[in-house]
């Protein structure tokens, strides 16, 4: 599997040499051609994306290519899923093997233009934590100089780990394993003193892959911003439009208290922004070149984006996680959708 | 083409049509022509494409801060140094384990080529099985194996395991002592090189003795003495200075001393076992396939088994064995590249981190190319080098 991630790049290399230069709108034609969705997604983070007993991918980023699926298509399965690791990742998008990458992947400058990407509206606001052995009688990460971090390689993580030791000039030494699988057995088997990700990513290795959940703890310094969300590559702004609006429809659905069961009462809402989200209104799915029922289908097939939280990362979940930065703006929180009109 | 001053021009268009040289010159050309366009056709593509994407492109990026750390070098290293140094303590760390790796395959294929040849049946045996294990069972399983060996059968820091003598092993790395810094270290480092050189030196002489006067001189005790004398002596001249770093711990790991991680460990290990299986196939058919007859003809001119050996098999079981050998040190330094699987800092795992910081994955395959590239020509160098040193010259 490792030598995937030079086959990645290797078919990146293939591929950006033989393919004619792109075209508009190719993603989306490709994508109607194709009848399917090309989404990349985690290799295994529970409550993100993670297959279920019977190999169904479910998690929140796993929902957001549901959603963009359901707008375009009309079917929340029409999508074909592609386990990435941190580092195949963004080959992957850049060569076409997927059309969208929903995996848990941290909006930053470098990313948004000299990889040749486009962020689309954050779906999770995480910061990285640290996890430590409760028996280790650590409690604050200002107490970790000389400790073996456990870090997947490629990943803003690893940028931030040595930013906030330098910064508080302290040493440390990495233990730096590209599979998720692999690092958490070796975080699991003792070979480092600290395992370091975004903190729902700590939340969800501690509550599914921990031996006994209670013996670790997350430390309380969250020591960056990790704002997640879909990405597109450059040179189809219609897809990337598409995207775009297809996570604001979750959100706007939250705040105009359209949910997945209300669904069919709200199509006669006499409110005029439930009219246009759900199309009642002609227009919206006109102008993103979908059918008028895009939103519609998305929330049909994942439901609002308070639904997709509380299912795969709430607190009646594993990970347990409480909304926090992550609820309305209405509600002091984050997630704002841009008005649809 | 003399004949065609006279010719008249249709015919030496005739001539030029169905003369072989022409066509021959002809058809090469051509083959140029379309291997040349089609590749200026990719990198005219990749190209455009890159630019149509926005994606950076350039080696440019190997002068900016590079941001991460990384566990071992053997240069200074911090995160605020350039990636471009990153890739170089990547390069060195690759080099130090295929160097080890290589060593340690020579010996052990050695030892279980000749095992399996031996007499003793359970000897035979265990070398059979070994080398049937390890030769077919995938590199990469086996490296999870060895690295899981490592990581959870040793202790914790906190309950480590000592071997005496100051040695740590821990699920964290094995940590021995070393000398503290003094300045005659280095010159009994220099002793020793020196040593070795004198070793040769007198090789060479015993073999003109023998030559001339037909004598057998003990050249491998004198080798020996002047091995570890040279350096022994210039370290009692120099004050025998004894003090040790000796790892202790403190806070969460062991401090002093040096330390293999387990992820070296496990790679070395792998490697060398893995390769060793294959080299001691090698070192088995060369043995076989000097002709009994030679065996036969030097014991029956009286010498002892051990000169037979050293003297008549060997040097004609090398010519054969060598050839082949080299390219088990070049797959076992490409090999190397499996490192990144178990998180072992190489070049193929700290380039990758690049490649994905900065998205510069054409800049860094051909990073990773070149540099593979440079080090086993250099292996084949070397290896053709010796292959003609050792090879019969016929008289």
């Amino acid at each position: 599997m490792p030598m995937k991630s030079i086959l990645a790049a290797g078919a990146a290399v293939g591929v950006l040499s033989v393919v004619m230069p792109v075209q508009a709108q190719e993603t989306v034609n490709a994508v109607m051609e194709r009848g399917a969705l090309r989404c990349g997604v985690n290799t295994g983070l529970a409550g993100f994306s993670n297959p279920d007993s019977e190999g169904n991918w479910e998690g929140l980023d796993v929902d957001v290519c549901r959603a963009i699926a359901a707008a375009m298509l009309g079917d929340p399965d029409a999508v074909e899923f592609t386990p990435l690791t941190a580092q195949q990742r963004f080959t992957a998008l850049q060569s076409g093997e997927v059309d969208v990458l929903s995996r848990n992947t941290t909006w930053t400058l470098t990313r948004d233009t000299s990889l040749g990407l486009n962020f689309a509206p954050v779906t999770f606001y995480d910061g990285q934590g640290f996890m430590v052995p409760a028996d280790l009688g650590v409690t604050s990460a200002l107490e970790l100089s000389g400790a073996t971090v456990c870090v997947q390689p490629g990943t803003t993580t690893e940028l931030n780990l040595a930013d906030y030791f330098r910064a508080n000039e302290m040493e440390f030494e990495p233990v730096v394993i590209e599979q998720i699988d692999e690092v958490n057995a070796a975080f699991f088997a003792g070979r480092c003193d600290v395992y370091t990700t975004d903190a729902s990513g700590l939340a969800s290795i501690r509550a599914t892959v921990a031996p006994n959940p209670a013996d670790y703890i997350i430390l309380p310094e969250i020591i960056s911003k990790e704002p997640l969300g879909p990405v597109v590559r450059h040179g189809d702004d219609q897809f990337f439009d598409i995207v775009k609006w297809t996570v604001y429809a979750l959100i706007e659905a939250e705040e105009l208290g359209v949910t997945s069961e209300n669904l069919e009462e709200m199509m006669g809402s006499s409110n005029p922004s439930v009219q246009r989200l759900l199309g009642v209104t002609p227009g919206m799915g006109e102008a993103l070149g979908l059918s008028e029922s895009w939103a519609h289908d998305a929330i049909a097939a994942v439901g609002n984006y308070g639904e997709i939280f509380e299912r795969n990362v709430g607190v009646n979940t594993p990970l347990g996680l409480e909304r926090g930065i992550n609820d309305l703006w209405t509600r002091g929180g984050l997630m704002y959708a841009m008005p649809i009109r | 083409m003399a004949q065609a001053d006279t010719s008249a021009p249709a015919q030496e268009a005739h001539g030029l049509l169905y003369d072989p040289r022409a066509r021959a010159v002809f058809y090469q050309v051509l083959t140029l022509a379309i291997v040349v366009g089609i590749g200026w056709y990719l990198i005219h593509n990749t190209l455009a494409n890159l630019a149509q994407q926005n994606i950076a492109s350039g080696f440019g990026f190997l002068d900016r801060e590079a941001g991460f750390a990384i566990s071992e070098s053997l240069i200074p290293y911090d995160a605020s140094d350039t990636y471009g140094r990153a890739i170089l303590v990547g390069l060195l760390n690759t080099l130090v384990v295929a160097a080890l790796g290589i060593l340690f395959a020579t010996l052990i294929g050695t030892v279980v080529g000749i095992s399996r040849l031996s007499s003793n049946w359970l000897v035979a045996k265990l070398a059979s099985v070994y080398v049937e294990s390890v030769r077919n069972v995938p590199l990469l399983l086996q490296l999870f194996v060895w690295y899981s060996i490592i990581t959870v059968s040793l202790p914790h820091p906190r309950e480590e395991m000592t071997v005496g003598l100051d040695i740590y092993l821990t699920n964290r790395g094995i940590y021995v002592p070393v000398p503290l810094a003094d300045p005659v270290w280095p010159l009994v480092g220099l002793a020793l090189l020196v040593g070795i050189v004198l070793a040769f030196v007198i090789r060479r002489w015993a073999k003109r003795i023998q030559e001339t006067t037909g004598k057998i001189k003990p050249v491998l005790w004198y080798s020996l003495a002047v091995i570890f004398g040279c350096p022994l002596l210039v370290w009692l001249a120099g004050g025998a200075p004894i003090g040790m770093d000796v790892p202790v711990r403190e806070g969460f790991n062991f401090q002093g001393g040096i330390v293999r991680t387990p992820e070296f460990t496990a790679l070395l290990a792998g490697l060398s076992f893995y390769t060793g299986g294959f080299i001691a196939e090698i070192v088995r058919s060369g043995i076989l396939a000097v002709p009994r007859g030679q065996t036969e003809a030097a014991r029956s001119v009286g010498l002892k088994p051990g000169r037979v050996l050293q003297l008549v098999v060997l040097p004609q079981a090398l010519r054969i064995i060598i050839p082949p050998t080299t390219s088990q040190y070049l797959n076992l330094t490409k090999n190397s590249s499996l490192a990144v699987a178990i998180g072992y800092p190489d070049l193929v795992s700290v380039g990758n981190t690049t490649l994905n910081q900065t998205g510069q994955a054409i800049e860094a395959i051909l990073i990773y190319m070149t540099v593979y590239l440079t080090i086993s020509l250099l292996i084949s160098l070397f290896m053709n080098w010796y292959n003609r040193h050792i090879a019969l010259v016929e008289r």
